[in-house]
């Protein structure tokens, strides 16, 4: 079960003809899939196209009635594999991933696709994770459409622009007989508009029909000679067809004045940025007209050459404006301006950054100093001219000195933070070790309070980037971390078997939180709940054990610190050689709340005994240490000042926010802290006998209150 | 504001963008709130788009969405994806130190945004792993709000929205509605809260709690600072808090009420007429010292009897005694607050005494959220070691065993582990009633010997001092601050404590002494570790020309 249910907004996926499609960008992408026939969807999660597939986990009756296929496939490279039902079959299929890690996982398979080409559209949906909000390394998917001739097509960040791309792009497919990627950026995957929406086509072939009458083209095998002919083919016939296709269906777009002595050219990406800068400028209205000539790439890769020239053709200079480094897109048109002779001054990077995102005020600068530059009479006289000193006040640097950064960390109640708590732990008796982190939830650890990890290479490969650290002279084990999203995307083969092969020393920790929860909570194989459409409850400790790992110790209680803490001790000090592996198992709190929490509800007014358990801190125990925040680092539990002029420091204190996962009472026990800490369960509905015990118990308990209060004096304030 | 400049022909100047951004802490419900200022906006015959950048906002990051609006023409304008410097009329910021980053970021600027924020505060972690107080100063950001902002709506609104059982986002809503800024109706705004269908009265309670305040302040008067949102009639502070507890706000205090100190206490007449008698003690005191000396006796009374706060007033009396009366008798007053918190050292007796009081189950039972009614089952967290046995044992048995190591590793092999008590259940009440019964023999016992002479030690080390530098005496005393925590992190405390005064001789006779014992104890509540004391013990030790023989047992 995903983080988000889109049972609601999948019904916007049956919209007919002229029906207003209103929604998020991602779920308009997946409308025109429908809209275009294809025949199979597959795609690995991942900010920030993890809805697209959340989106079509829920369709799956939708799709049932089309005869489309959907897969959640174990990985990129898989999903991309997949896209091979369209190389002798004329069946639109699609993919989809974050990019670039995705594209990274998916290149063998991408190189093997694009080399043979294929008969039906084949459309690569990357979701572009670069600038604000990315979790990843920062590059350019651009590179990967270039060295493997796919097509890389980059929207308007509009819905129907954003629609009419999966449809052109299907078509250029098919035209060119070659994958499409289609790239959308992070905020327009989430942005929200509308698009009038058409009705859904059932695939013309679908992949039951190919099963039933199977071809095969020995020209589309990779393997030579077939391969040496792909490369010719891929110039002398794909490349002209798909230049061909983007000009006459006018894929690129140009804007503004026809006439004009400079010009802008932008990757369609950027569109809406340049017009709010040109806005800004005063020289554009809030509709985007403008008398600045535009030239928008639609289609990033192949460039139309013929297109830029005749742009080009009386300007004295264009800035072109292209995010992300290095800049191809710059290079191709500089060599070629320069090949055919041509004046015009290509400008680009230096008036705008190298590196980094094109925010609104970077596009501001860029394209105001361009324009100061080049064209200063197209500029109103306040802006070219400006009176007033700028807006700028002193307060930066002050400031800066007093706001906290506040990076992502773990939820409240999450189960990994006790697996951290107890590293910690182990850390303060036996020294600090080499860590190797992975990526997923569990890499909050990085940060404080616990400050563990030192690496992180790649999905599934915490294990495999920690392999160098295996020597007899060594007189510690190195510790590295694997999620269960990333020990079945890769981890299985690329970390733990190559562990076992290579006879690894080293201690892994398997976090088994039952989903790919960074990603939004995706079933796996080894998920506990039951799926419908997929199969899960495949538990790691066997996969584990069938690469070979003699060593395997299963928790099935993470925030038993004191375990956890032994366990990792065992493993980092036993004789027995080879793999240490830990698999560590809670459910992803997120998750486990949004399915109890209903239950739970729905229980306690059918007046069922439900225990609600929460925990407190006695503020007058506590001592203000905070020597618990520095093993949890939760939400939930925060500082809070005292009216107390005798107390100087802030205590600690637990708001309602609580899930009472009882990571505090355990880190207390387990770290010797303070006994400030209770855990208060609420018992909703008890039974008779239960209400009589209490009762009973309470009366005692206040007898005796009240025999030791009548023999002292009583300050209530200070008690209270 | 983004206009349609004239020189372009048809556009119409009265149409603008307003752009809205709101910054969140993961998990405040900025995504509902930036749906219904669409939803507000369409129902008002606006074309709205809004943006988020997701995937780390339930996981407690610095989150940011954003809306732009504008008058529906039938032709669909260019919107912004994202905000930018001096390009955004309305920042809601979900959390002070938000508006914080919003106005470093440049999405404050004063001649066009009405930055609206919630006054409460969440913590970062990095502002609660200090173990002194590492929490940002609010004053600054506030401060900086003024100068920044075109229009500024600052208040509790996360209190507000607790209180009508509710969530951040319905009284952020109430405050943008009620600062104006935008062109909506109040009904509008309500309209869209009812067609959300979910919580809906306790949303609208919240937001017009806010949509009231924020209205108040209209009109180019500021909010900020803010009065305490009005309290529901009728509600007491032993009344429990709705939506089960407290409000997420590092601020909340523990029960609105500071500690009447004119209040008499409760008890036996004779044990009363002691009191009173002890009490008037007090008026004997310099007047600016009364107060500290009240709340100490009062704390130290309640810790053990009396007696002890005879005591306590005794030895404040030495301090008095040496004080000329500088800087309002800074050196008496700081003796008499540590002075009752030397006195009361956190033991097993303590803790067990405090466990066990009604106050206590009261007070749990406000902090959960549930009347007295509820069945409650409540569970303590206890890891006792030796050390603590023994502390608890008459001295002399406690000294023959902690002489004997191999016999203290034995017998803590045995004690030393977790133990869950349950004080709802009468044998786990009452093994804590009795062990919090021991007060009557703590003089007797180990522990009560050790701190004892501690505090001796340090208190006559000030008196002596004072003399000579007083504020540097007084800063003596102040260290007493460092000594907190249990276990472990008591022997810390302690070590730190050490290791301060261990500056002592090489500050004596300077005239910056005092300023100089002041910076190594803050620099001892930095961190952990202590790693900037031992950086600031250097530093003393390199200007002093000594060398550095403070190196610290760790």
């Amino acid at each position: 079960m995903a983080e988000r249910s889109f049972a609601k907004e999948v019904e916007k996926l049956r919209l007919g003809d002229g029906a207003e499609f209103s929604g998020e960008g991602i779920l308009a992408i997946t409308k025109a899939l429908l809209q275009c026939g294809v025949g199979y969807v597959g795609g690995y999660q991942g900010a920030p196209i993890s809805h697209l597939m959340d989106v079509l986990a829920d369709a799956q009756d939708i799709l049932g009635e089309l005869g489309v296929h959907f897969e959640a496939s174990a990985s990129e490279a898989t999903a991309t594999a997949m896209l091979a039902a369209s190389v002798h079959y004329p069946i639109r299929g699609a993919c989809t991933y974050k990019s670039t890690v995705g594209t990274n996982v998916a290149s063998d398979a991408l190189a093997n696709l694009a080399s043979g080409g294929v008969t039906g559209g084949a459309l690569i949906i990357v979701g572009e994770d670069y600038g604000e909000g990315s979790s990843i390394m920062q590059e350019r998917s651009h590179a990967f459409a270039m060295k493997s001739q796919v097509w890389l097509l980059d929207p308007r960040p509009n819905l129907p622009s954003i629609v009419k791309t999966v449809e052109d792009g299907f078509e250029l497919s098919e035209i060119s007989n070659t994958p499409v990627m289609l790239q959308v950026r992070i905020k327009s995957c989430h942005v929200h508009g509308k698009f009038v929406a058409k009705d859904n086509k059932r695939p013309a072939m679908t992949v039951a029909d190919a099963l039933d009458s199977p071809r095969r083209d020995l020209g589309r095998i990779v393997l030579p000679p077939a391969s040496f002919n792909h490369e010719k083919e891929k110039i002398e016939k794909r490349w002209p067809a798909a230049v061909g296709f983007i000009r006459e269906r006018k894929i690129n777009e140009i804007f503004g004045s026809s006439t004009g002595k400079i010009g802008l050219v932008l990757q369609g990406g950027m569109y809406n940025g340049v017009i709010r800068a040109l806005q800004r400028l005063g020289l554009a209205d809030i509709y985007g007209d403008t008398e600045v000539p535009l030239y928008v790439l639609n289609a990033v890769y192949p460039l139309i050459d013929v297109e830029f020239l005749e742009f080009c053709e009386g300007k004295d200079s264009v800035l072109l404006i292209e995010e992300g480094q290095p800049n191809y897109i710059e290079q191709a048109f500089g060599a070629l301006l320069y090949k055919n002779g041509g004046t015009t001054r290509l400008l680009g990077k230096g008036y705008l950054p190298v590196a980094g995102e094109y925010t609104g005020d970077v596009m501001l600068a860029g394209i105001g100093d361009f324009l100061r530059d080049h064209a200063p009479s197209m500029l109103p006289d306040p802006v070219r001219a400006p009176n007033r000193p700028s807006e700028e006040t002193d307060i930066g640097p002050e400031l800066a000195k007093v706001v906290p950064g506040r990076p992502p960390g773990f939820c409240t109640g999450c189960p990994e933070r006790p697996i951290f708590a107890a590293t910690k732990l182990v850390e303060e008796e036996l020294g600090s070790h080499h860590i190797a982190s992975d990526i997923g939830c569990h890499l909050f650890s990085i940060m404080p309070p616990f400050e563990l990890g030192a690496t992180t290479m790649g999905y599934g490969l915490g294990p495999a980037s920690a392999s160098a650290f295996n020597s007899p002279d060594a007189k510690r084990r190195s510790i590295s971390f694997v999620g269960d999203g990333g020990f079945w995307h890769n981890g299985l083969t690329s970390s733990i078997g190559n562990a076992v092969f290579n006879q690894n020393d080293g201690v892994i920790v398997i976090v088994d939180n039952y989903y790919s929860a960074a990603t939004g909570g995706q079933d796996i194989l080894s998920s506990r709940a039951t799926n419908k459409s997929k199969s899960t409850k495949h538990p790691i400790t066997e996969a584990v054990k069938g690469m070979g790992v003699k060593w395997v110790r299963h928790l099935d209680r993470t925030y038993d610190v004191t375990k956890m803490q032994a366990t990792l001790k065992e493993a980092l000090t036993t004789e027995e050689s080879g793999p240490k592996v830990i698999v560590a198992s809670s459910e992803c709190m997120l998750n486990r709340q949004r399915r109890e929490k209903p239950i739970a509800a729905k229980a306690i007014k059918g007046g069922e005994r439900v225990v609600t358990p929460r925990f407190g801190v006695d503020e007058d125990i506590c001592t203000g240490d905070h020597a618990c925040m520095r093993l949890s680092g939760c939400p939930s539990l925060s500082v809070k000042t005292l009216d107390d002029p005798l107390r100087d420091d802030p205590v600690a204190a637990i708001d309602h926010t609580c899930v009472g996962c009882g990571n505090c009472g355990e880190v207390a026990d387990a770290a010797v802290l303070c006994p400030s800490f209770y855990r208060a369960d609420r018992v909703h509905n008890p039974s008779g006998a239960e209400k009589f015990s209490a009762r009973t118990s309470k009366r005692l308990i206040a007898w005796l209150q009240r025999r030791r209060e009548s023999r002292q004096l009583v300050f209530s304030e200070a008690a209270a | 504001m983004t206009v349609a400049l004239d020189h372009r022909p048809g556009s119409e100047l009265a149409d603008r963008i307003i752009s809205v951004a709101a910054l969140a802490v993961g998990g405040q419900g900025g995504g509902v709130l930036t749906n219904w200022i669409v939803d507000v906006a369409e129902r008002n015959g606006y074309r709205a788009q809004s943006t988020s950048v997701a995937g780390v906002a339930q996981r407690t990051g610095a989150t940011i969405y954003y809306v732009e609006m504008c008058p529906d023409r039938g032709r669909q304008p260019v919107f912004s994806l994202s905000p930018s410097k001096g390009d955004v009329d309305v920042l809601i910021a979900a959390e002070l130190m938000e508006a914080g980053r919003a106005i470093l970021r440049g999405f404050v600027t004063p001649n066009r945004t009405t930055l609206i924020a919630s006054a409460h505060r969440i913590a970062a972690v990095s502002e609660k792993i200090v173990p002194g107080d590492g929490r940002a100063s609010s004053a600054e950001v506030l401060e900086a709000a003024q100068k920044a902002a075109k229009d500024v709506v600052i208040f509790d609104m996360e209190k507000m929205a607790v209180e009508s059982g509710s969530v951040i986002s319905s009284s952020l809503f109430g405050a943008l509605a009620g600062s104006g800024v935008l062109p909506f109706s109040r009904e509008s705004f309500e309209a869209t809260i009812t067609a959300s269908g979910r919580g809906v009265a306790a949303s609208l309670k919240a937001f017009g709690a806010a949509y009231d305040e924020a209205a108040r302040g209209r009109g180019g008067d500021i909010v900020a600072p803010p009065s305490p949102p009005a309290a529901e009639p009728g509600r007491t502070v032993e009344a429990p808090l709705p939506l089960g507890g407290t409000p997420k706000s590092e601020d909340a205090r523990s029960n609105g009420a500071k500690a009447d100190l004119t209040q008499e206490p409760r008890g036996d007449e004779r044990l009363l007429t002691r009191w009173r008698a002890l009490e008037s003690r007090i008026a004997t005191l310099p007047e600016p010292v009364r107060e500290m000396a009240r709340l100490g006796l009062r704390k130290v009374v309640d810790y053990q009897d009396l007696a002890y706060g005879e005591d306590y007033l005794d030895r404040l009396d030495q301090a008095v005694a040496k004080d000329d009366g500088a800087s309002d008798f800074a050196f008496s007053q700081t003796a008499a607050k540590y002075l009752a918190n030397a006195l009361c050292y956190d033991d097993v007796i303590r803790v067990a005494d405090l466990k066990t009081r009604s106050a206590r189950s009261a007070r749990v039972r406000r902090e959960i959220g549930v009347d007295d009614a509820a069945v409650l089952k409540v569970t303590e967290y206890f890891h006792p070691r030796i050390e603590e046995v023994c502390g608890s044992l008459p001295a002399g048995l406690g000294r023959w065993i902690e002489a004997r190591p191999r016999l203290v590793e034995w017998l803590d092999k045995r004690i030393s582990k977790g133990r869950h008590i349950r004080t709802d259940s009468i044998p786990g009440f009452g093994l804590l009633w009795m062990l919090g019964g021991m007060r009557r023999w703590r003089r007797s016992l180990l522990r009560h010997q050790v701190e004892m002479n501690h505090v001796d030690d340090w208190y006559r080390l000030a008196l002596d001092t004072a003399p000579k530098d007083r504020a540097l005496a007084t800063e003596i005393l102040a260290c007493r601050r460092l000594i907190k925590g249990y276990s472990d992190t008591h022997v810390r405390g302690l070590s730190k404590f050490d290791r301060v005064l261990s500056a002592l001789p090489m500050l004596a006779g300077r005239a910056d002494a005092a300023d100089w014992l002041r910076r190594l104890r803050e620099a001892a509540l930095k961190d952990e570790k202590g790693t900037m004391l031992d950086g600031a013990l250097k530093t003393i030790a390199s200007f002093t020309g000594e060398t550095d023989t403070t190196a610290a047992p760790r």
